[in-house]
Parts: C-alpha cells; sequence; structure tokens
C-alpha cells in the first residue's frame, strides 16, 4: 500500500509587497457599435496586501465580476496594468498565473460524473509537466497527491472522496470547489460570490473556512459579493465599485456607512454596531407610511 | 507529521495505472474475441476452427490445403478479414471523435454529425463521385481525400459563424453546426436527385453508412492514419478532462483554451473526414458508445477515449456482421443496425444505471 505524506513539498512564501497592485487599470468589451466607448472598468488604483482579505462589493453591472476575471487572467487588460506578485499580468502566461492565483467561480455546473477527489487533483494541473509521449496515465506524483489531500482535509471533504460531484449539496461542492482551487497552492484566492446560492447555515460554513484558510495558508483573498454583511464581517478592506469606477476602498467602517452606500445604490439602507464584532451591520429601513 | 493519507486514493475515486491496465487489458481481449466471432459470420459461414489457421496463413503469405477449405480461406482473407478490420477502426475512430466533441462541447449527447463536419465530408465525396473523379491518383486514394477537405472547409465555416469577440461560444457553434448540417445536407440530396439512377441508388447506400472490404494497402494506411489521430488525442486526454469543466475554469488552471479547443477540432475533423469517405454516415456509434461507457467506467478521459474506442471497435464489427448476415447474400446498410441496436440499448443504459460503478 503506497503512502503519501501531508508534508508540503513547496512551502509556501509570502509575496514580497503588495500580492496585487492595479495602476489604472481600464477594460471594456469589444464591440462593433458606439458602446464600446463605454469603459466596463475604468482607470482603477488599488492594491491588495499580501495575506488580507478584499471584498468587492457594488451594484449589479457595476464590473465586479470583469475586474475579478481580470486579476485571474480570464480577461485581458485594455489599458494600465495589473502586477500581480510584482510582476505584470500581461508577462505571465496563463499557466504561470495559475499556480499564483486560484478561482472559485460563481457557479459551477458539472456536467460529466466526475467524483470528488477526481475534481479535486484536476487542481494540479497547472503543475503538471507534460512529456510528448505522456498519455498521462499515473502522472500524479506524490507532492499531486499530497496537495489535494492536504486541500481536502482543510475542506473537510475527505469523507467524500468518491462520491460523485453532481450528488452533493450546494455547500459540499462549494467546498470542493475551493478544494480544488487549495489543490493548485495558490497565493491567491478569488471568490466570485461564494456564498449566492447557499442557504445561511452553508454561508456561515463557507465564510468561516475562507477565513481560516487565510490564517492557515497566508492567502491573499479577493471575494465579490452581493452580501454588504458577509464583505462588512469577513474582509479586511472593501472596495466599491460603482459603473465601473472606484467609489471607495477602505476598512468596512470606512465604507459601510449609509452616506455611500446611498451614494453607490441610491437608496437609504439602516448601519448600525454587530453585536459580536462592532462592525457595520446592513439592514433595510422600514418603510413608515 | 507524516500522517498516512493514501485513503481515498484506493477507493476507486481516481484513476490508478492499476485500473487503466486492467480495463484496457481485458477490453483488449475482448475485441480479440469479437473479432474471431465476427469472422466466422457471413454469406458463408466458415467454422470458427477455420478461422484461427486461415488468419496465420495469411500472416505467413501462403494459402494451402484442401479445395474447400481454399475457397473459404479466399472469402476470410481477401473479404472477411479487411472488411472486419475495417468495421473495427471505423467505430473506434467515431467513438473517439464523440469523446472528444462531448468534452469540447460539454455535451455528453452531442455526437460528430452534430457540427456538420460529417455532411461536410460527405458533400466532398459526393461532389467528387458526381463528377466522377477516379479512386486513386498515384496510387493515393481520392475520396478520403475530397471527405478531408469538405470536413476541414465544414469546421472552417462553423469556425467563422460562430466565432465572436475573438472566442467561440459553445452554443453559438452548436447552433452554427445545426445549420450548417440542414445546408449540407440540402447540397447532397441535389448531388442525388441529379445523378444517373443507378449511380445515385449507390451514393444513397454510401450516405446511409455501409462498410466495404478494402485492398490492404488502403486498410493500412487508414489504420496508420487512425492510430496516429488517436495518439494525438489520447496525449491530450488529461486537458478533455479540464476543459469539461467549463471555459473559465479551464483557463483558471492554466489552459489557453483557445487555441487548445482549435487544435481538438481539427483532429476531429482529420478523423472524422477519413471515416466518413471509407463508411459513410454511421450514426449513433459516436453519441451512445461514449454515454455508455462514461456511465460504467466513470469520466476520466485518460482511460474513457480508449476504452470508448475499444467499446466502439467492437460495436460496429459486430454490428456489421449482423448487417452482413441477416438477409444474405443480401446486405442491409450498417448505419440502420447501429440506430436499431444502439438505442435500446442507450435507453436501459439510462434506465437502469443513472450513476457509475467500478
Amino acid at each position: 500500500m503506497t503512502t503519501y505524506t501531508t508534508e508540503r513539498t513547496s512551502p509556501l512564501s509570502p509575496l514580497e509587497g503588495p500580492a496585487i497592485e492595479a495602476k489604472g487599470l481600464s477594460f471594456r468589451y469589444y464591440s462593433k457599435e458606439g458602446r464600446g466607448r463605454m469603459w466596463t472598468l475604468d482607470h482603477l488604483s488599488f492594491h491588495v496586501d499580501a495575506g488580507e482579505i478584499l471584498g468587492i462589493v457594488g451594484p449589479n453591472g457595476s464590473g465586479k465580476s470583469s475586474l475579478l476575471k481580470i486579476l485571474s487572467g480570464l480577461l485581458r487588460v485594455g489599458e494600465g496594468d495589473v502586477l500581480l506578485g510584482g510582476t505584470s499580468l500581461q508577462k505571465r502566461s496563463q499557466a504561470d498565473i495559475a499556480r499564483l492565483v486560484a478561482v472559485v467561480p460563481q457557479e459551477y455546473a458539472q456536467v460529466f460524473p466526475f467524483t470528488v477527489a477526481e475534481t479535486v487533483l484536476m487542481g494540479r494541473f497547472p503543475h503538471r509537466t507534460v512529456h510528448w509521449w505522456s498519455m498521462g496515465i499515473g502522472d500524479e506524483t506524490a507532492s499531486d497527491l499530497a496537495a489535494a489531500h492536504q486541500a481536502m482535509v482543510d475542506t473537510d471533504v475527505v469523507s467524500l472522496a468518491d462520491r460523485l460531484v453532481s450528488d452533493l449539496s450546494g455547500g459540499e461542492r462549494q467546498r470542493v470547489v475551493i478544494a480544488r482551487a487549495l489543490a493548485q497552492e495558490p497565493q491567491i484566492l478569488l471568490l466570485d460570490e461564494p456564498t449566492a446560492f447557499l442557504d445561511i447555515n452553508h454561508q456561515i460554513e463557507i465564510c468561516s473556512l475562507v477565513a481560516r484558510l487565510r490564517a492557515e495558508r497566508q492567502l491573499t483573498v479577493v471575494l465579490v459579493s452581493h452580501d454588504l454583511n458577509v464583505a462588512s464581517q469577513y474582509c479586511d478592506r472593501v472596495l466599491m465599485l460603482k459603473e465601473g469606477q472606484l467609489c471607495r476602498i477602505g476598512s468596512p467602517e470606512e465604507t459601510i456607512r449609509p452616506e455611500v452606500l446611498r451614494m453607490v445604490y441610491g437608496c437609504d439602507v439602516v448601519v448600525d454596531a454587530h453585536p459580536q464584532t462592532g462592525r457595520p451591520r446592513v439592514t433595510m429601513p422600514m418603510n413608515m407610511v | 507529521m507524516a500522517h498516512i493519507v493514501s485513503s481515498w486514493t484506493h477507493t476507486g475515486s481516481v484513476l490508478t495505472v492499476h485500473r487503466w491496465i486492467t480495463v484496457v487489458g481485458g477490453l483488449l481481449l475482448a475485441c480479440l474475441a469479437v473479432l474471431v466471432l465476427c469472422l466466422q459470420f457471413g454469406a458463408t459461414s466458415v467454422h470458427i476452427g477455420n478461422v484461427v489457421p486461415a488468419i496465420m496463413h495469411l500472416f505467413r503469405g501462403d494459402l494451402a490445403g484442401s479445395p474447400s477449405q481454399e475457397a473459404s480461406e479466399i472469402i476470410m482473407v481477401q473479404i472477411r478479414f479487411p472488411r472486419v478490420l475495417m468495421g473495427f477502426l471505423v467505430g473506434g475512430s467515431l467513438a473517439a471523435v464523440g469523446v472528444t466533441l462531448q468534452a469540447l462541447l460539454r455535451n455528453p449527447l452531442a455526437d460528430p454529425y452534430v457540427l456538420g463536419v460529417s455532411s461536410g465530408s460527405a458533400l466532398g465525396v459526393s461532389m467528387a463521385m458526381l463528377f466522377g473523379i477516379g479512386s486513386t491518383f498515384l496510387l493515393f486514394p481520392l475520396l478520403p481525400l475530397f471527405g478531408f477537405v469538405g470536413g476541414l472547409l465544414a469546421l472552417f465555416l462553423i469556425y467563422r459563424l460562430a466565432q465572436s469577440k475573438s472566442r467561440l461560444p459553445i452554443h453559438s457553434l452548436l447552433l452554427a453546426g445545426v445549420i450548417l448540417n440542414a445546408i449540407l445536407t440540402a447540397f447532397i440530396m441535389f448531388i442525388t436527385s441529379i445523378m444517373e439512377p443507378n449511380r445515385s441508388a449507390g451514393l444513397m447506400a454510401w450516405l446511409m453508412g455501409s462498410l466495404t472490404a478494402p485492398g490492404y494497402p488502403a486498410l493500412g494506411i487508414f489504420l496508420l492514419y487512425v492510430l496516429f489521430v488517436l495518439a494525438i488525442l489520447m496525449h491530450k486526454a488529461q486537458l478533455l478532462n479540464v476543459l469539461t469543466l467549463g471555459e473559465e475554469t479551464a483557463c483558471s488552471l492554466g489552459v489557453e483554451t483557445e487555441g487548445v479547443k482549435k487544435q481538438l477540432f481539427a483532429l476531429t475533423a482529420l478523423l472524422t473526414g477519413a471515416i466518413v469517405s471509407v463508411s459513410g454516415m454511421i450514426g449513433f456509434v459516436g453519441m451512445v458508445i461514449p454515454h455508455a461507457v462514461r456511465l460504467i467506467i466513470g469520466s476520466d478521459h485518460r482511460l474513457l477515449l480508449p476504452a470508448s474506442a475499444l467499446v466502439g471497435g467492437m460495436f460496429l464489427a459486430l454490428a456489421d456482421t449482423i448487417a452482413r448476415t441477416v438477409m444474405a447474400p443480401a446486405e442491409i446498410p450498417v448505419g440502420i443496425v447501429t440506430a436499431l441496436v444502439g438505442g435500446p440499448f442507450f435507453l436501459y443504459l439510462l434506465l437502469w444505471r443513472k450513476d457509475r460503478m467500478l
């Protein structure tokens, strides 16, 4: 019986300086009509420190998901530049980015019946060396298996290893997707609405998992959420987008404020302190008739 | 610090070398058995005891024995063996093309015909037949060449039709395939309608999907061609796995998706062109076989691709044996058999097991 150790073969060294640095980052979708003039992301400049959790919030269509896709190399930077670990995104290959950045997408539909273990192991793809004669059978190295195992332990999905991903509950599936992202051994984790389709129990579970992983793995986390309370409770800083422009960036206390939210969302909300953490808590106002 | 963490790698939840060898080896043995079985049947049935010696004689290059045995050996060597082998290669290629397209389109029911590449190949071959272009030029078979060119042109058209924003959205690709298929089929129908009746009958029989016994040089070329393309596809099996997770996820796992997709589509067009030129439009194998195999052995393309190719080969060899024998001495197009045998089997699998075993 083969055994593998859980010792990490590539110890994670925190990035030097800011993990992500955007300098005048702009992006627009190409279209033949004049609408192509509109910037989806309009000259954004900000940085994300190594080991911090940055929340990106804003109304629908404000460019949150586009920003995340640029950070993971899915969309190309239009103008300006983004530095990942000090190196321009444009100078990195897709595989190079994938060894540094892992993505937990908003929707994850698996068409084919893959098991949990197979799915998590696919996270090792960017680390794989392929020879021209290789057919891929038995390509998984001991360090691939160890990294996948550690990712499954950290997300508590080891017991689900031989289950089909399609048979899992929403919360379990989200943990598997996070496990796959962790198997990439990234230094930056990008999450797009990780709690969008989950019940409250799974929302809590996923949010505390992300907070724990950040602490254990010194991960830099960028989290897009339409839920202002998730951003307020779990993020060190919050970046507010409105129509592709950076409205405000700072601690939850600086950003989650009634006057800022009125400017960004165009409506009045009640903001008080969370009874446990003292962080801003957003609730809908009762309309007095 | 060291813990034993191998629990999940031994539960059958991931593909191991051991499992790969067991499944592929078992299927290879089954293929041998099926080939021997198929060689016995035909317009004249040959006793199983004579099948193996005949093949041995073929490879030694001498045909001897009593006059009656000699006749059956000639049938065996000149007609039946190349035809069964051809059926096996066509079936295996169809299944491999099906596996690749299903992964690329993220649709477990896609088949080589959905994209219209096969219709393109068929149109190329039909036009060659219409203008009476000979079968060979300097020993090089011309009809497959026309099929290949037609298939590639169809693929190029689909690609241009479906492309937007320098990307290739899957849904517009599928839609373009369906429309192109309809247009190409209309052209083929037009060609058959203006042909002389006796020639158009031959064309129709070929279009319905039928196998013939090729000469050994042609069979050899086809074999090398198929093995070459299959080897490249096999090399890309791990990429197919990642592509099934969706383009964006594949991209975030480091795959340059646009380039990889172009390569894979070109490879499937190469294989489809070759298949169509030798056997016409045999449907169902490319859809049913990968789907059925996936239900049983799971989705890992490193195993799914070779297993589907072997099962597809066996399936078509058996289907062609039925097509040769049920109305002997007349033959029916094997495409009819694949649809009638494959359809109910597929339904049975779908109802019987929705998950996987093994």
